[in-house]
């Protein structure tokens, strides 16, 4: 079980990431992934600019513990997820999520629970440009929601 | 024997700082001393941190509750709810 983690500037080959990450295992039967895109429209505004920032070394921690978690939950193979940081605009990718696995189900699943504690957990915040000036978007109620249904039973 | 405090996003602007060195003292036994003192300088530390303001706080890089200690060396960062993703 492998688990990659990058944070980054540049831009990423959804197609190329793949491939490698499936590059000579025939053990993997599935491969579930998600891209998060840069929106033009946010709030009933137009977004023309946004910059994201994190918080380096505990952004790469939370983000192995969601996946460590993940491959503790389900019976999966690998993991990468890369999370854009810095100037980005509408249409660019800003996160890529990728689990593989014997059969779907399992990556379907642990793909979306790293989605979801991602938007909750990882030290990201974007900041957006509109016609209005600059703001700081604010945490959706609707992310927590999201998150709590992953939660287990202690 | 100090804290190292860093404030992100928001409260990085609204603090006009990223880092600040904090002395470290017995006073400063919880998260909750550490909040009480910066909220006792006023100003957008007052605003921000009041208690029905939305904020996390972290120590050495993991969310911690109010009740969290504080030892000396410790990286405490404040920060919004995070929005990546």
């Amino acid at each position: 079980m492998a688990c990659v983690i990058r944070v980054q500037e540049a831009d990423f080959d959804v197609g190329a990431e793949i491939g490698s990450l499936r590059s000579g295992n025939p053990g993997i039967g599935a491969v579930a992934s998600f891209i998060g895109c840069v929106r033009d429209m946010n709030e009933g505004d137009n977004v023309g600019l946004m910059y994201l920032e994190h918080y380096p070394g505990m952004t790469e921690r939370s983000l192995e513990k969601i996946c460590a978690e993940a491959a503790a939950r389900w019976d999966i193979l690998d993991t990468l997820v890369i999370h854009r940081v810095g100037e980005l605009r509408p249409l660019d990718q800003i996160v890529f999520v990728v689990v593989t696995s014997a059969h779907r189900g399992e990556s379907f699943a642990a793909c979306e629970f790293i989605m979801d504690y991602l938007k909750t957990k990882a030290p990201f915040w974007k900041r957006e440009s509109t016609p209005g000036g600059e703001r700081w978007v604010e945490a959706r109620a609707s992310d927590d929601v999201a998150a709590e249904r992953w939660k287990q039973p202690s | 024997m100090t804290i190292q405090l860093v404030f992100l996003a928001r409260l990085r602007e609204r603090f006009g700082a990223s880092r600040e060195v904090l002395p470290y003292s017995s006073n400063l036994a919880t998260v909750a001393d550490l909040l009480q003192t910066l909220r006792e300088r006023g100003g957008n530390f007052a605003i921000e941190l009041a208690a029905d303001k939305a904020f996390r706080v972290a120590v050495n890089q993991d969310v911690v509750e109010l009740n969290h200690p504080i030892a000396a060396g410790d990286e405490v960062a404040i920060f919004p709810p995070v929005t990546g993703g």
